[in-house]
């Protein structure tokens, strides 16, 4: 079974708790577990917050976040893949924007973990972005997986 | 996200009730930051995280930004309560060193 769904948003801070539990309802079809799906919810408010406050931070006619989720689900496992984009300002150094406690906005009460958060959250994660253009952040998680591992195990045992 | 607390003796209990994120961040500030100012006196501050049904990165910067405010009041801050999410977060980014969980 393959879904698909994508949203379009205003890169406005009301939309992030809209964000995060649209994701998450869609995930739904792959039965994750709670802390699964606490994952995802935590990483994409990480990507969608950082579209609202840094990309479109120095004012832009456009201030859209895209986001676009797919879904596969097999007999034993899913597998959730989220591709989050905007059209801000982008990111100059990309390695360095991904260092642990790395940010622009000390001054806000920003503690640059934002990245290091998706990273760990998920299964897989990269970022795509040019200075002036945009950023686009993809990352899946596969479902299920650490479930059928541990019933692997009980069966083996 | 709902600020609420409890003065007992020389500590002050401070409940966060819903889901902290940079939309709602910025109001929790300006609650507790009064809160702090006005119990400049108490020993301790405990955060209690039992009731926070989300948080992100932005709940870091918001836990330490309250540990330096209650810091120069020489009120010291704990934790108690985090979700096993929250946990994961708090104990990743080092706030634990700074704010002790109880
Ligand atoms: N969509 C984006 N557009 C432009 N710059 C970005 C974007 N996302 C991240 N950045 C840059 O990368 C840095 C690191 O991002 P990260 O999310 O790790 O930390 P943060 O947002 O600064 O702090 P935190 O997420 O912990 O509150 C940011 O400070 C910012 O400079
Ligand atoms: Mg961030």
């Amino acid at each position: 079974m393959e879904n698909y769904m994508k949203l379009e948003i205003a890169a406005i801070s009301e939309n992030e708790s809209f964000a995060r539990s649209a994701v998450a309802a869609f995930a739904l079809t792959l039965n994750p577990s709670l802390s699964e799906l606490s994952d995802i919810k935590t990483a994409v408010s990480e990507a969608v917050t950082n579209c609202i406050v840094h990309a479109y931070a120095g004012g832009s006619n456009v201030k859209k976040v895209y986001i676009e989720c797919r879904a596969n689900k097999s007999e034993e496992w899913g597998e959730l893949h989220i591709q989050i984009t905007d059209c801000g300002c982008g990111i100059e150094d990309v390695d360095r924007a991904l260092t642990p406690f790395y940010t622009t906005l000390k001054d806000e009460e920003r503690s640059g973990m934002g990245f290091t958060i998706m990273q760990t959250f998920m299964t897989d994660f990269s970022v795509k972005s040019e200075k002036g253009k945009g950023t686009q952040v993809m990352m899946s998680k596969k479902i299920g997986v650490a479930e059928n591992e541990e019933l692997r195990e009980r069966v083996n045992a | 996200m709902k600020i609420l607390f409890n003065r007992r003796n020389d500590a002050l209990y401070i409940k966060l009730r819903g889901e902290l994120d940079e939309h709602s961040a910025s109001g929790a500030r300006r609650e507790v930051d009064r809160l702090a100012d006005l119990n400049a006196d108490c020993e301790q501050a405990v955060f209690d995280l039992a009731e926070v049904s989300f948080m992100d990165s932005t709940g870091i910067g918001f836990l330490i930004g309250r540990y330096k405010k209650f810091n120069r009041y020489g009120v010291k801050v704990y934790i108690t309560n985090p979700s096993q999410t929250t946990d994961k977060i708090l104990a990743m980014s080092g706030v634990y060193s700074l704010v002790r969980k109880l």
